[in-house]
Order: C-alpha cells, then structure tokens, then sequence
C-alpha cells in the first residue's frame, strides 16, 4: 500500500481540495456543518486505524479520549459564555453555587488548548503504560478500554452538578472570541475541523513509511519476534495508542463548536462502537479507509438515523457483520482483490485474502 | 455489624447474577476463544423467554420454573444459529469474532425493540418469592436468595457436566489439543456447537434471573455485557473456579461501593478495581499452565 507513498500524498492532497475548497462551495451550511461533525469522527478514525489496524489493538474506547478532548473545549466555551457569572446550569439546582475547582483553569483559553493535547497524552500514556508492558492484549485490552468508556460515561451522567449530566453542556455563544452565530465563523471552524482532519493524515502517512509503521506493523503481527529482535513492542503500541487518543481529543474537542453539544451519550459505548465502525468500514489498516469510512457512517447516521431510526440499527449491525466476515480489510481492500482474482481466475477468493495480508505485512 | 451484612447479603445475590451471565461466557470465552459480544443480547432473549412463558402459563408460581429450560433451550438455539452461520468462519480470528457479535447484538437489540413495548415488559414475581428471610437482623429478599441458589445449581450443573459426562471430556479435550482430539475420532465441530449452545443457554438462563430482579427491556443485555466480561477475565481463562470467586468479590465490591457513596459512582470504581486488579495478574485469579509465551 505505501510502495509508492507519493500517490497517498497526492491522493491526501486531492482530498484536501475537496474538504477545503470544494465543499465550501457547492454544499450549504446545514450540510457543511454535517460535514463537519462527520470530520471530527474522522480525526478519531484515523487514530483508531493507527492503532487497530496498524498496532493490531482493539481500541473501543476511543469515546474516553473524545470526551477528554471535547468536555475540555465545552467548559471553556461554556465559561467563556457565561462570563464572570457561574453557568447557567450550575446555578439551576443551588442559586448560590461555587464554580467547581476543577473548571476554574479552564477559563484561560491556553490552558483549555493544553488540556486538550496534553489530557489524552497523559491517561492514554499512563494507561497504556500499565497495560501494555504487562502484556495486556487482544479481548482483554478491547473489553478494558470499552470499559472505561462506559465507566467515563455513567460517571459525567451522574455528575448533573459539575459536568452536566445527560443533558450535556450546550449553547455556546462564543469561540475563543468569535461568535458562533456568524455563518463566518461557522465556516472557520468547520476548515478548522477539515484541516486538522488533513494533519493527521499526513502525520499517519508519515508514520507508516517510517521505520516506526514498520515496527508497529511487525509488532501486531509477531509481537514475540519483535521482541526477540530486541525491541520493546509494549513501547512501540504505546507511542500508537496515545497518538490515537491525541486524535480522538483533538476530534472531540472540535466536535463542541460544530454540534454545538456534547453529551455523554456521544462518548459512551455505543458511541465508541460507532467510531470503530467507519474504520472497519473502510478499511483498517489503510491510509483513507478510516477517514473514508467514519465520513460515509457519519452521513448514515445523521441522514439514516434520521429518517428510518427503526432500520438504522440493523444496517450498522450488518456492516459489522458483512465487513468483518467477508472483508476484513475494509471496502479499501476491493481494488487489490479484483486485482488478484483477475490474475488468477481459478482461485478461490480464501488464498486471496492470505495474500493481501501477506502484502500488507511486507507493505 | 449492621451496616456490614446488608450491603454482603446484597452483594453476594448481584455476584450471583454477575456470575450467571458470566457463567457462559467464562465457556465460550475460556473455553473457545470467542469473544461474544451478543451474549448479553442472549440474556436478554432469555428474559424475553419468561415473559412469553407467562403469556401461556399464567399462574405464576409455576412458570418462573418452566421459564428456565425454556430460556436455556431458546437462548441456546439462538446461540447455535450464530455458532453455524458466521462464528464457525472466524476461529482464526478471534478478535474479529468481537465486532461481529457486536453487530448480531446491535440487530438482536433493535429486534426486541419493535416487538416488544420500548418502554419493556412486565415479568410477574411468583408468590414464593415475594417473602424475607431474616439473617443477623437483616431481612433478606427471598429473590435474592433465589438467585443465588441458581447460580449454584448452574455451577454445580456445569462443572459436573464438564467433568464426569463423555460431553465435558471431549470439551476439554477439544480445549487442550484440537488436532489431537481430532485425531482420536471427536467430531470437533460438534464439540463447538454443543459448546456454543450450552455457553448461550446458560445466558438465557441469567436473563430469567435477571427479569425477576430488574427490568425487562431491549437495553438490558448492554449492561450486564461488559461487568460480565470483566468477571471473567478477572477469574482467569478457563477454569470456573476463578469466574466463581471474581462474579462474588465484585457484587460485594459494588454493594459495598454503592452503599458508602452513590450506585453510579460504584460502577467506576468496581471498573477501576478491576482494572487495577488485572495489573497486578494480567491472566487473571487462576490461570492454566501453559507454555505460550504471553
């Protein structure tokens, strides 16, 4: 796949004129804005391809990470909103409510953008710091993060007073100065989201020609022999792990202006599994699939969900099942298996897929 | 003393139920490397079973006892279907099996949403279950105690059945050396059927215990799904012993976290002390001996 990387960088930057340049124009804003929210899934997504399909771990709970990031950006742009005053939700239960300790430094707006690069690094560091040289993998490692999700979760809902609770935080005015109204501003920040969207492919792109892809590639597929060969992989999948969890904050985080609410249904199991959803779509462990795929999940939820809620489960529970049991290497993996079965007519289609991993392992 | 045996009591019957969810998949799990996303779904068919069961057979102290094979038999026959069509595709991939069953469990999930109410069904408690039994001055619900003595059964049940019958030989046989097993004339895709629908009916049982103590709806298997796993990984692969021990010690955690501060906060923090605790034994309670390399 990356045997000529100048083609992905071409493809990263057909893709950016596209985001950047063409759907400003032909799309409307209710559709921008959709675009938007569906580019932060993607920010997310590609982190997830970083470590699932390159690292080989399971991540399901990118949702903790999301919600690090965009619970960081809400309280800034809620207090930003509020003002000197304490915010309006506090203030609902008890009149004469302190601000909460914790949200005081998030008034300072470097602060809030330090947070939201520095917060995932942290947990995701400590975390998979733990995990990883205890050898934690496979199921165990996926039904962990899943459960720190659901845990993360059920504690913002439990807490009404100081995060929110199930309604969320929401109605922001202000973004770092700019008001959130202005059509304006609305574009800026959706071409923030796009750009950054953009960044961090360039930076997987970068990450899997170095050496450093090689080494997360071999780690997921013979962690002993890397072991033998004298690295650590617990470093390699951890370097993986919290540059996925940097991406996922950095996509929750742009999330909160766009939406315009975060709720912790957003960042819940369901929530985790729907992120997965669009990388296995699209195909895990390619450079576009996850960002592909988590923008065409993102459109079904949003245009789908909306109109035929009743059948919009069985179709993700379908593309889970389809995907994975007929193509594990997402829809990306279509073009080289036609490739092959066009060389080779009489075989059946089980040694192609030994073969497009067997490349993707060279790759 | 006496704010000790409450949340014990309490604790030892949702152990109980932890351990009856996680009963099943400690088997496909642990014994089969499956990782069955839909199990919690499963249960959820079970509970749906004994609501269905009480449609027919409306006196209600006899059909909680009906309810149960019937729950077995269905939820295992579910179970056997997804064991046939798409699990025995992907033994090779056991972590794909993962978000497979997560998408059979999303569609099993929206099934039960349209046909039955969305705001759940009521399953009726029979009357034998209605009364306390006193212990250290603490009244103990007769439900709870129910419970508890259905996981022991099924416990019983289990290990004797892996133990003692030609079935549990060939199981366990299947589980240490499949190729030699096969070679010795044990059909081992059978062996994984008979696995997978015994793993799934020991679901569905859990759901006729769970409908008697909480709520009947399309969501209830989603939140026995993940402390289920968590039981299991904390008790060790395959060996029920460390499932058994681990369901107990995180009902009891949890009665006494959410007796000293609030039920959702209790939830993290049993989470995190399961965590914590797969630090410091990444195999879990008990582990078998082998010679891989993890």
């Amino acid at each position: 796949m990356t045997k000529k990387p100048w083609i992905s960088l071409g493809g990263i930057g057909v893709f950016a004129v596209l985001l950047l340049a063409v759907a400003p124009l032909v799309l409307t804003d209710h559709w921008l804005n959709n675009l938007g929210k569906y580019c932060c899934w993607a920010i997310a997504a590609v982190g997830i391809g970083l470590a699932w399909g390159r690292g080989g771990m399971l991540v399901m709970g990118q949702g903790v990470f999301f919600a690090l990031g965009a619970y960081a950006m809400a309280m800034h742009l809620t207090l930003e909103t509020a003002g000197d005053r304490v915010p309006g939700f506090m203030v609902l239960y008890d009149p004469l409510a302190p601000l909460p300790m914790f949200w005081e430094p998030f008034r300072s707006a470097g602060f809030t953008l330090a947070a939201i690069v520095g917060l995932p690094v942290v947990v995701a560091g400590a975390l998979g710091y733990a995990l990883f040289k205890r050898r934690v993998k496979g199921a165990y490692f996926a039904i962990l993060t899943q459960a720190l999700a659901v845990a993360l979760a059920v504690l913002i809902s439990s807490t009404i007073r100081e995060t929110g609770g199930d309604t969320g935080l929401s109605d922001f005015k202000y973004f770092f100065g700019f008001v959130l109204n202005d059509p304006a501003n609305r574009l800026m920040v959706y071409l923030i989201a796009a750009a950054l969207l953009i960044v961090c492919l360039l930076a997987v792109w970068q990450f899997y020609r170095s050496r450093f892809g090689e080494l997360l590639v071999a780690t997921r597929d013979a962690e002993e022999r890397v072991r033998f060969l004298g690295y650590d992989p617990a470093n390699v999948k951890l370097v993986a792990f919290v540059v996925s969890a940097l991406m996922a904050s950095i996509g929750g985080a742009m999330f909160v202006p766009i939406v315009g609410i975060i709720t912790p249904a957003e960042i819940g199991a369901a929530a985790s599994i729907l992120m997965i959803a669009g990388v296995a779509l699209g195909g895990r462990a390619s450079l576009f699939g996850p960002a592909l795929g988590a923008i065409a999940v993102g459109w079904g939820q949003s245009s789908l969900g909306s109109t035929w809620p009743d059948g919009w489960p069985y179709i993700l529970g379908l593309l889970f099942i389809v995907v994975i049991l007929f193509l594990p290497n997402g829809l990306s993996s279509l073009p080289a298996r036609f490739a092959a079965a066009r060389r080779k007519p009489d075989v059946p289609p089980t040694p192609v897929i030994a073969a497009a991993e067997l490349e993707e392992v060279r790759s | 003393m006496d704010g000790l045996i409450a949340p014990l009591l309490n604790g030892s019957a949702q152990g109980a139920l932890l351990l009856l969810a996680a009963l099943g998949l400690s088997l496909t799990f642990g014994q089969m490397g499956v990782i069955n996303m839909a199990h919690g779904e499963f249960l959820m068919i079970g509970a749906f079973s004994a609501y269905l069961v009480q449609q027919v057979i409306t006196a209600s102290g006899l059909s909680i006892p009906v309810a149960l094979p019937v729950a077995f038999v269905v939820a295992g026959l579910f179970g056997l279907l997804l064991e046939v069509t798409i699990i025995r595709w992907m033994y090779r991939r056991p972590l794909d099996t993962l978000l497979v069953t997560v998408g059979v469990g999303l569609i099993l999930q929206q099934a039960a949403l349209q046909i039955f109410p969305s705001q759940g069904v009521p399953v009726e408690k029979p009357r034998w279950l209605d009364g306390q039994l006193t212990i250290l001055g603490y009244s103990w619900p007769m439900r709870q105690l129910f419970t508890i003595l259905l996981a022991t059964v099924c416990v019983a049940a289990l290990s004797a059945w892996l133990k003692y019958t030609s079935f549990g030989r060939r199981i366990r046989a299947t589980v240490h050396n499949r190729d030699l097993a096969e070679t010795t004339g044990i059909s081992t895709r059978g062996i994984d059927r008979l696995t997978f629908f015994v793993g799934s009916g020991l679901a569905g049982v859990a759901g006729v215990a769970a409908s008697l103590i909480g709520g009947t709806n399309s969501q209830m298997g989603a939140q026995y799904i993940i402390p289920a796993f968590l039981v299991v990984a904390a008790g060790g692969i395959g060996q029920l012993k460390g499932t058994v021990i681990a369901a107990w010690a995180v009902g009891v955690a949890l009665a006494f976290f959410a007796y000293w501060t609030t039920g959702s906060l209790a939830q993290v923090l049993a989470f995190i002390l399961v965590i914590v605790f797969l630090q410091l034994r990444p195999q879990g309670l008990f582990t078998v001996r082998t010679r891989s390399l993890a």
